[in-house]
């Protein structure tokens, strides 16, 4: 005879135990599941993704309706049990009831609302379950709405991070000195806040909510120093306290959670409690590990199983991408206790250890977490550190001499070491299911829960594969380029050189994609990989272009275009001038800005009036700047030997000769270079796609250079004697770019996957095979450097820009 | 319903579109590959991002400034992105583009 086990709750604690009660004893129970939320198990701490857009709801469900349907579990979802009765053992909901031998209260926990006028506008919400995600990204459809967050600790930092990138503007009120004071110190607390600022959130701590303003729905958020912050959106996330209600009515012993006992039983024998709702010993629990903890216990103690809810430590990280943070154990300041600092200000890197009595109690880090989880171990073991005192913040590849290898500090971490803090899973149970045959990330998250949760681990999990595999262990296979197909970029680059596919149709059909024509990610690639591999063959599609690149300006958030003439090398005069002058007055340019490339942007240009603007500068002589492309930008040049008294070369004539010879290609990504005239730079060459510094001696090529969302210094090609030899180096090197890097790399990523030594060695170290580069850029150019403005002076092109038909005259009846 | 005639299939290209402009703003008419027409509002309700000048693919076009993805068909934001636009009868007879004169006028509202 089945025994009835009633679950009240559907959330990351009673998921778990329905999965280890499933797991050991499967026709043990009738199990019915009440949940107050319309919808089934989920994983909670993965709503800050969701929110951000980085995933969607699907993929964060943990058991959908058919693991319910197969498993047998009567769901009973939005339906809220508004009473227990102990005496008849009976639980009623607000549409029925249902009988119980044994009943887990998973209620979990409700946001702390401030007691604040105004609490109960429309547009206030809390951040606690999917309707609060869903209903703050709906907010967020606002074009120009504005977000505050009352509150600055994890909850409140991720749902300001994911509103901010849905493109509200953001202000987070905290009450406190700094951001998440119970996880940080002021230091890596002041580091998180110019983060976030950096992201375009507004921090601002020590501040207190007065009330909150609106008339008919919320307006704006008012702090007691008098401030007002306007705000279509009030998210209020200062905390969450037990949710007890129902325990309470039921008389059973409720402190601030429900109080259970070791094995999660509650003052009544039949009824047990998890999560978030209980009280353990005085404490109450908000994070997942130790809730995975109390799951294992709560299906123990209902198998008749001996098992003890021991709480142990445990350690916290944001998830926000980019953020990177960790800390455990206690870093506040007290007699007896040392610290040891690191702080390197341009990498925006902190860390500190907070140690007492030899032994390690405390770690805050900020920017370069990649050790975090040893000094967890050192601070849940309490090893003695005096030994290692010395090298103690460089972690544990700094430990007895042994290299800085990146898989050494994996290597060096105990066998007890926690990796997966979600879930509670260490180096040695990873290491025993890799002994047990698993080889994959995939694997791993199957037979140990590790990274299956939060995911921030999955790297470290890697590297343990690595580790302990050594060459056996594949890294996961790269991204396919988008949904429509399972291949990804450098596949599809090399089937269309080998398989000589070319054409839109040919590359779909023979490759399999799923769709009938792409879509905006993979089109665009596939575009530009058969124009640069069969430039006689292929026939550049304009509708598989980005709209930059097919109306040839690039088009500003307001929908109108900004138009850039080329000056080569960076060099005009006064005729162009004046003809850009008077395009500008022609056409009420709005705005005429100097580029960083050395040339007049005019911004703010009506679609319809592109092709006369166009044909009114190309009279002048002044053709495209390609400013929109993915292709060749500028040549960034100094004054060189015409003016300076330090030009040691002619910069300005070499920069000329490269624009002219370089003009009109398309490129995976846009490309930009500079000549210097002197190892004075002015032209700011050490950071471009390809900069050329000139010296006495000769040429210095460096490739690879980045000022953009990275910041990289170019790597020397080559030096060469002659002019001739950086014009064919560097056509030589952007040709082999053009074949083979993946779309949307620019030249330092691409280099990052060859290697310089590869590009040397076609390039600089193989003079036939540059030849043959070359060659193959020139017969492309002959193709494809044509001035586009030229082709569309005519009256047909210039219609095209235009509306297909005009009915704003036509009469309303 | 008055179908107005509003040019030749042949001036929009193949997965391309063009705009109307009426006293309400602009309507984007879209060709699709399999040769169908579409109507819907010219603005997409994130950032107000011209979907004319989208990418096409399949019945779907994806906005230029943000990538939303809406269905031709429905006006509706796809994945994950909550949103929609209007749509406007529109069909092809003969090679001409014909779309409902009155409720362009009237508006989407009526």
């Amino acid at each position: 005879m089945k025994r009835k086990l009633v679950i009240i709750g559907a959330g990351m604690a009673s998921g778990r135990v329905l999965e280890h009660i499933l797991a050991q004893d499967p026709d043990g129970w009738d199990v019915t599941l009440f949940n107050a939320e319309p919808r089934g198990n989920y994983n909670r701490i993965m709503l800050s993704p969701v929110l951000s857009g980085e995933k969607t709801y699907a993929e964060i469900v943990t058991h959908d309706d058919d693991f319910y349907a197969q498993q047998n579990i009567t769901c009973r979802f939005g339906e809220a049990v508004v009473r227990i009765d102990r005496d008849a053992k009976v639980v009623h909901s607000n549409k029925g009831s249902a009988p119980y031998d044994k009943l887990l209260i998973a209620t979990g926990s409700a946001p702390f609302i401030i007691p604040v006028q105004g609490k109960d506008l429309p547009g206030v919400i809390t951040y606690r379950d999917m309707d609060d995600t869903q209903a703050m990204i709906d907010a967020s459809g606002n074009p120009s709405g504005k977000a505050v967050v009352i509150g600055g600790g994890l909850l409140g930092l991720e749902a300001a991070a994911g509103l901010a990138l849905r493109g509200m503007e953001v202000t987070v009120i905290h009450l406190m000195g700094h951001l998440m004071e119970r996880q940080l110190d002021p230091a890596a607390g002041y580091l998180l806040q110019k983060d976030l600022e950096a992201r375009g959130i507004r921090v601002l701590c020590k501040g207190a909510t007065k009330a909150i303003l609106g008339k008919d729905r919320v307006e704006a958020v008012l702090l007691e120093d008098g401030t007002t912050y306007p705000a279509d959106l009030v998210c209020m996330a200062v905390g969450i306290r037990p949710e007890t209600r129902i325990a309470t009515d039921a008389a059973l012993e409720v402190a601030r959670g429900v109080v259970v006992n070791d094995q999660m039983v509650t003052s009544d024998p039949d009824i047990l409690a998890v999560g978030e709702c209980v009280e353990h010993d005085s404490q109450l629990f908000g994070l997942v590990a130790p809730l995975y903890d109390q799951a294992k216990v709560v299906a123990a103690t209902l198998l008749g199983q001996d098992a003890a809810f021991r709480p142990v430590q445990t350690a916290t990280k944001l998830k926000v991408t980019g953020v990177d943070l960790f800390s455990a154990g206690d870093f506040a300041d007290g007699e007896g206790r040392e610290d040891i600092v690191f702080r390197d200000p341009a990498r925006g890197v902190y860390k500190r250890l907070v140690i007492e009595n030899d032994r390690l109690i405390g770690a805050v880090m900020y920017g370069d977490t990649g050790d975090g989880s040893w000094f967890f171990g050192l601070i849940k073991d309490g090893t003695d550190i005096a030994a290692m005192r010395d090298t103690l913040i460089f972690g544990p590849a700094y430990q007895g001499g042994a290299s800085a290898d990146p898989l050494a500090a994996v290597a060096a971490l105990p066998l007890d070491a926690e990796i997966c803090g979600c879930n509670g899973v260490c180096k040695g149970t990873i290491l025993k299911a890799i002994d047990g045959g698993a080889a994959t990330l995939g694997d791993i998250r199957a037979t140990t829960k590790a990274s299956a949760s939060c995911g921030t681990c999955t790297g470290l999990v890697e590297q343990v594969l690595a580790s302990a595999l050594g060459d056996a262990f594949e890294k996961p296979a790269a991204q396919p380029i988008c949904g429509c197909t399972d291949l990804t970029h450098e596949d599809v680059r090399r089937l269309i050189k080998a398989r000589e596919l070319k054409s839109m149709p040919a590359v779909m059909q023979e490759l399999g994609w799923k769709t009938s024509c792409g879509c905006h990610v993979c089109r665009p690639a596939l575009n530009f990989y058969l124009l640069a591999d069969w430039p006689l063959d292929y026939t550049d599609d304009a509708q598989s272009r980005f709209v930059n690149e097919r109306n040839h300006a690039n088009i500003q958030k307001d929908g109108t275009y900004s138009v850039v003439p080329r000056m080569w090398g960076g060099m005009t005069n006064p005729r162009e001038l004046r003809a850009i002058a008077d395009a500008a007055d022609k056409y009420n340019v709005p705005a005429v800005k100097v580029t960083g490339g050395q040339r007049v942007d005019l911004l703010g240009v009506k679609k319809e009036h592109l092709p006369h603007i166009w044909a009114d500068l190309n009279a002048a002589g002044l053709v495209s700047g390609h400013a929109y492309s993915k292709g060749l930008r500028t040549v960034k040049t100094c004054v060189g030997t015409d003016f300076c008294r330090f030009g040691t070369r002619d910069s300005t004539g070499l920069g000329i000769k490269l624009e002219q010879r370089l003009w009109g290609s398309w490129t995976p990504h846009k490309v930009k270079l500079a000549v210097s005239g002197c190892p004075r730079n002015c032209a700011e060459a050490t950071c471009k796609d390809v900069g050329i510094i000139c010296v006495d001696s000769g040429y210095d090529i460096g490739v690879g250079g980045a000022a953009g969302m990275d910041l990289k210094e170019v790597e020397r090609l080559a030096k060469v004697a002659t002019e001739q030899e950086a014009i064919d180096l560097t056509v030589a090197f952007i040709q082999l770019y053009r074949e083979h890097a993946k779309y949307l790399d620019r030249p330092y990523k691409w280099l990052a996957k060859v290697g310089l030594d590869w590009v040397k060695a076609q390039v600089v170290e193989d003079p036939e095979n540059r030849a043959a580069l070359i060659a193959r850029f020139d017969l492309s150019q002959s193709v494809y450097q044509r001035d586009p403005w030229a082709e569309r002076a005519t009256s047909q092109a210039q219609a095209e820009f235009a509306a297909l038909a005009d009915l704003t005259r036509e009469a309303a009846e | 319903m008055s179908w107005l005639d509003i040019g030749a299939l042949e001036e929009i290209p193949q997965r391309g579109a063009r705009v109307v402009k009426t006293v309400h703003g602009c309507v984007a008419v879209f060709r699709t590959g399999d040769d169908q027409v579409f109507a819907i509002d010219d603005r997409c309700p994130h950032k107000g991002g011209p979907l004319s000048e989208g990418i096409v693919h399949g019945h779907a076009v994806t906005c230029p400034l943000h990538n939303w993805v809406f269905s031709l068909e429905t006006g509706l934001a796809q994945g994950a992105d909550d949103g929609a636009v209007n749509t406007y009868p529109a069909r092809v007879e003969g090679g001409r583009i014909l779309l409902d004169a009155a409720r362009l006028i009237r508006g989407a509202a009526a």
